[in-house]
């Protein structure tokens, strides 16, 4: 583990504050694994949601201005644990491949941006450039008896040709990251549905239908927990279960967890610096059955 | 040298972006020209009818016709000037269709270039000679590669007319895709019951000599003289003693084999007659699974066998057959489903392809003609058929349409009714595809009188809830998600080039397109020939066909094999290289350089030098360019000849 593993860092806006307990989980593991992340200083929104909808040009000079500072770091990659940020840093990258597109952003940079960054997703990394190997090694609590699920959401592996990582019907990184470090990971047939994402906004009813279908099939296979990557799906799921609950009649008790946080808790980091206590479905029982099964 | 310049018009393919008027007053100019003109379609009779009134009336001793490709009319004007009494060589086709006016919009630009490639045309045919055809004997046999139903139709018709014929199979039975099948469209009926009686004809006939489990292994020569070696792979039985009993499958203790005949259900005793109706019924040792070939135990077979005929330690041989025609009828392979990820890419036991299905309704199949879910082998009720997987899908490098999917859809709808009474069939389709006779009719009939569920939208997940499947799909014409609760679901899947194809073709020196299949002479004028004289294609290995398709092509290409032997010689190709031996000093490095190993050393007044095999020599000219003295020409494209295309073009 030399220089190689050094990254510019691109928190994003939910990290710093609806998803923070994601951010200080992401920020801690990579600590505890020699993983140097180096926050990009003075970074803007990605745009978001909202912003590639109005337009291309726009949108694309917001994530563009992030990549050209990362460019000032002297480093080549940027990684970001929302997979939003992650969509809108890589897309710049690939629309400003066209020479007019590249022209028609810089003209809206201070300084312009000559495309030398590559943007991968914390999990990308920790798979690729650390390793699974690395992740059972470092293992101190395994995460025995633990049945979960990954849920990837929609947009972490899609579309492949800009993403390019993992399988975009199929996607296994974060399963595999699970079973390294102990956890038992069953196959979850919705892992890249969609869970309604901002429509949590202007159409409830279609979060409640989504989500609500999400945890349908988890209690189906009866998982324990569900393990997400991104900030808008773990909020559709933790925040407004009671929601989809009171919506659909169901009585789901599914803590959604981030899986930085259960690597925190496998490589012996305690539940208050993994964020525990801004779960809003409480993790209580899961958690203090890690690693009982056997004594039963 | 009198010469006279034709410009086509070729209607407005050609008119309509170049000057061909112009073009023609320009010829009259070059050196040699004594008459030149446009006409509006130089191939056609009047067309013709006016060079040869040209060269009669002008007398002239050689033509340029600046029209299409020289793939597609050379050989018609070189016969338009043998009528006028001119040797065929003494002619030269200037492209400016393809080279010119189908790729450029600019009028003027095409008409100048149009004008530099008749320019050097001309300059090449000043030093044209006329050079004439030798004749040589064939040997009157042919090769059938593949013994599917488009093989067995084509040895049949050949050995028919008269041929001796080899048929060469790589499995252990001729019969193909077909005889996997259960039923055929659009007439419902029994496949191996239209097909089996054929494949007997093949065992049965005097002319036909079947080698099965065999492979080509190299192929040497060229049209009329073909030698073909074979290996004969090893099957671990003798199959001259052989009787097809099959004591020794009964008694296999060792039933774990691979099946590739029903598709991977179920699994195959280690020795192995794939099907009842195999033709040659014999048996072949799997030698993976057999315990004797692997741990020197067990050797059951050899014990129980009573006509001795099994032999383990037998080995691979190469036998080599001389024949004067090819036709490689090596048909196709199943798309590989599994890249599917939103259909599960190979997890799910209930989701199915197409194929195995078929074995699954078969009487002779796995499951003798009961319809069972893999995983609990409960009867289905709901059966999804989800068609276009792996075809007219560019995300999966399948863009084509693989043809006959609607149609064994439809069949599989129709034939779960017959078997299931109470199911119900859903099926997910881009358009419906029928447009042979009877088969809009049929798929029709699916919808209207099985109650199959047509519904026109791409299915875009399915995913296990409890023992069920939900396939969640588009229905594009209400606008709508759609949810079907499926038992099952069956993979309409597509068509793609057979394993091994390119290999083929490059053994038989055919070529290819992007999938592998292979290509034929010309689209629409030459389907069953290749661009290599002597090879011809019939059935899927061309691109996806169904088993009418299929049979007609087996049968044309027959009919153009029959054409050819009608002949007592063949005509060679007088464009092939010779060696000028007194500039020779017998260096080599033609003979080393030639791909078709048509140069040999010979002995001249006790010096070493180079001779052609006229017949082997495919005038490909690497040799002219090689040699360090200039001493071996290419006829027809003489070093004097190509010099003066190119002064003619770099004349300023």
């Amino acid at each position: 583990m030399s220089d190689s593993l050094t990254y510019a860092y691109y928190p994003g806006c939910s990290g710093t504050g609806t998803s923070m307990e994601y951010d200080m989980s992401t920020r801690a593991v990579c600590e505890k694994l020699g993983i140097r992340l180096t926050d990009i200083p003075d970074w803007s929104c990605c745009g978001s949601t909202p912003a590639h909808t109005v337009d291309h040009s726009l949108s694309s000079a917001l994530s563009a201005r992030n990549l050209q500072l990362v460019e000032k770091m002297d480093l080549d990659t940027a990684v970001t644990p929302c997979p939003s940020c992650l969509t809108n840093l890589k897309s710049a990258e690939h629309r400003m491949k066209k020479d007019e597109m590249r022209e028609k952003v810089n003209k809206l940079l201070d300084n312009p941006y000559n495309g030398g960054v590559s943007t991968k997703s914390v999990l990308q990394i920790l798979v690729e450039d650390l390793g699974l190997k690395a992740l059972k090694e470092s293992t101190i609590k395994p995460l025995k008896g633990l049945k979960v699920a990954a849920y990837y959401g929609c947009i972490m592996n899609r579309p492949p040709e800009v993403m390019n990582f993992d399988d975009p019907e199929h996607p296994m990184a974060m399963d595999n990251i699970l079973k390294a470090m102990g956890a038992t990971v069953l196959p979850y047939p919705l892992k890249v549905e969609c869970c309604g994402a901002s429509f949590g906004i202007p159409r409830k009813d279609v979060v409640m239908r989504l989500s609500g279908k999400l945890l349908d099939v988890a209690d189906d296979i009866g998982v324990d927990a569900l393990v997400t990557a991104c900030p808008l799906c773990q909020m559709n799921l933790d925040l407004r279960q009671t929601q989809i609950n009171s919506a659909t009649g169901a009585k789901h008790n599914i803590p959604i967890f981030y899986y930085t946080q259960l690597m925190g808790i496998a490589l012996g980091m305690n539940e208050k610096e993994m964020g525990m206590d801004k779960l809003c479905v409480s993790p209580r029982k899961v958690l203090d059955a890690i690693g009982k099964e056997e004594k039963k | 040298m009198k010469i006279g310049v034709f410009v086509c018009h070729c209607g407005t393919n050609i008119e309509g972006t170049v000057d061909t008027a112009a073009v023609a007053e320009a010829a009259r100019e070059f050196p040699g020209v004594v008459f030149a003109t446009d006409t509006m379609y130089a191939c056609s009779e009047p067309g013709q009818d006016g060079i040869i009134e040209a060269i009669k009336e002008h007398k002239l001793d050689g033509v340029v016709v600046a029209s299409c490709t020289p793939r597609m009319h050379e050989p018609t004007f070189r016969k338009t000037l043998e009528r006028a009494g001119l040797n065929r060589y003494l002619f030269e086709m200037a492209n400016i269709r393809e080279h010119v006016s189908w790729i450029g919009k600019d009028r003027e630009a095409n008409t100048n270039k149009s004008v530099d490639l008749v320019r050097m045309a001309a300059a090449k045919l000043i030093n044209n000679k006329p050079l004439n055809a030798k004749f040589f004997d064939m040997n009157k046999k042919v090769m059938i590669v593949g013994g599917g139903v488009a093989g067995i139709q084509a040895a049949l018709d050949c050995a028919d007319g008269g041929l001796d014929v080899i048929l060469v199979e790589k499995t252990s039975s001729i019969g193909g895709k077909m005889a996997k099948l259960d039923k055929t469209f659009p007439t419902v009926d029994c496949s191996s019951c239209v097909l089996g009686p054929r494949m007997v004809d093949v065992a049965q006939h005097p002319n036909i000599t079947l080698h099965a489990y065999s492979e080509i292994e190299e192929v040497n020569g060229y049209v009329g003289n073909f030698e073909v070696k074979i290996k004969k792979k090893a099957s671990y039985v003798n199959w001259d003693l052989c009787t097809g009993c099959g004591i020794c499958m009964e008694k296999c203790p060792s039933k774990k084999a691979d099946n590739p005949f029903d598709e991977y259900l179920g699994k195959a005793p280690a020795i192995n007659i794939p099907f009842p109706q195999a033709i040659p019924k014999k048996a072949v040792i799997d030698p993976d699974f057999c315990i004797k070939i692997k741990r020197d135990k067990c050797g059951v077979c050899a014990k129980v066998c009573p006509s001795e005929a099994i032999d383990y330690t037998q080995q691979d041989e190469f036998i080599t057959e001389e024949v004067g025609a090819v036709v490689a009828a090596t048909g196709y392979d199943l798309f590989d489903w599994t890249v599917y990820g939103e259909y599960g890419g190979g997890q799910y036991p209930d989701v199915i392809t197409s194929m195995q299905y078929e074995r699954m309704l078969s009487a002779s199949g796995p499951s003798e003609g009961h319809v069972k879910r893999p995983s609990d082998g409960k009867e289905p009720k709901n059966v999804v058929f989800i068609q276009c997987v792996g075809s007219r899908d560019k995300s999966v490098d399948r863009p084509y349409c693989s043809g006959f999917c609607c149609m064994y859809t439809a069949k599989q709808s129709i034939l779960t009714k017959d078997h299931i009474p109470d199911s119900q069939s859903y099926v997910f389709y881009m358009d419906i595809r029928a447009p042979g006779k009877m088969y809009d009719e049929f798929t029709r009939r699916a919808m209207e009188e099985y109650g199959a569920k047509y519904i026109r939208g791409r299915v875009s997940m399915i995913y296990p809830k409890g023992d069920k499947l939900i396939v969640r799909g588009a229905d594009t014409l209400m606008g709508d998600q759609v949810e079907v609760d499926a038992d099952l679901v069956v993979l309409a899947v597509g068509v793609e080039a057979a394993n091994g194809a390119t290999d083929l073709a490059k053994k038989l020196r055919i070529s290819y397109d992007n999938y592998g299949f292979f290509m034929e002479g010309h689209p629409k004028l030459k389907p069953v020939e290749t661009n290599t004289a002597g090879v011809f294609l019939a059935g899927a290995c061309q691109g996806p066909k169904d088993i009418p398709a299929s049979v007609a092509q087996g049968s044309a290409a027959a009919a153009k094999v029959l054409a050819m032997f009608s002949k007592d010689q063949l005509e060679s190709d007088p464009a092939i290289s010779v060696v000028d031996i007194k500039r020779c000093i017998g260096c080599g490095k033609c003979i080393s350089t030639c791909p078709f190993g048509a140069i040999k050393e010979v002995d001249f007044r006790g010096m070493v030098k180079a001779e052609v095999i006229e017949t082997i020599c495919q005038g490909c000219g690497i040799c002219t360019s090689t040699c360090p003295q200039g001493a071996i020409q290419l006829q027809h494209f003489t070093d004097n000849q190509i010099l003066a295309e190119v002064n003619a073009v770099c004349r300023f």
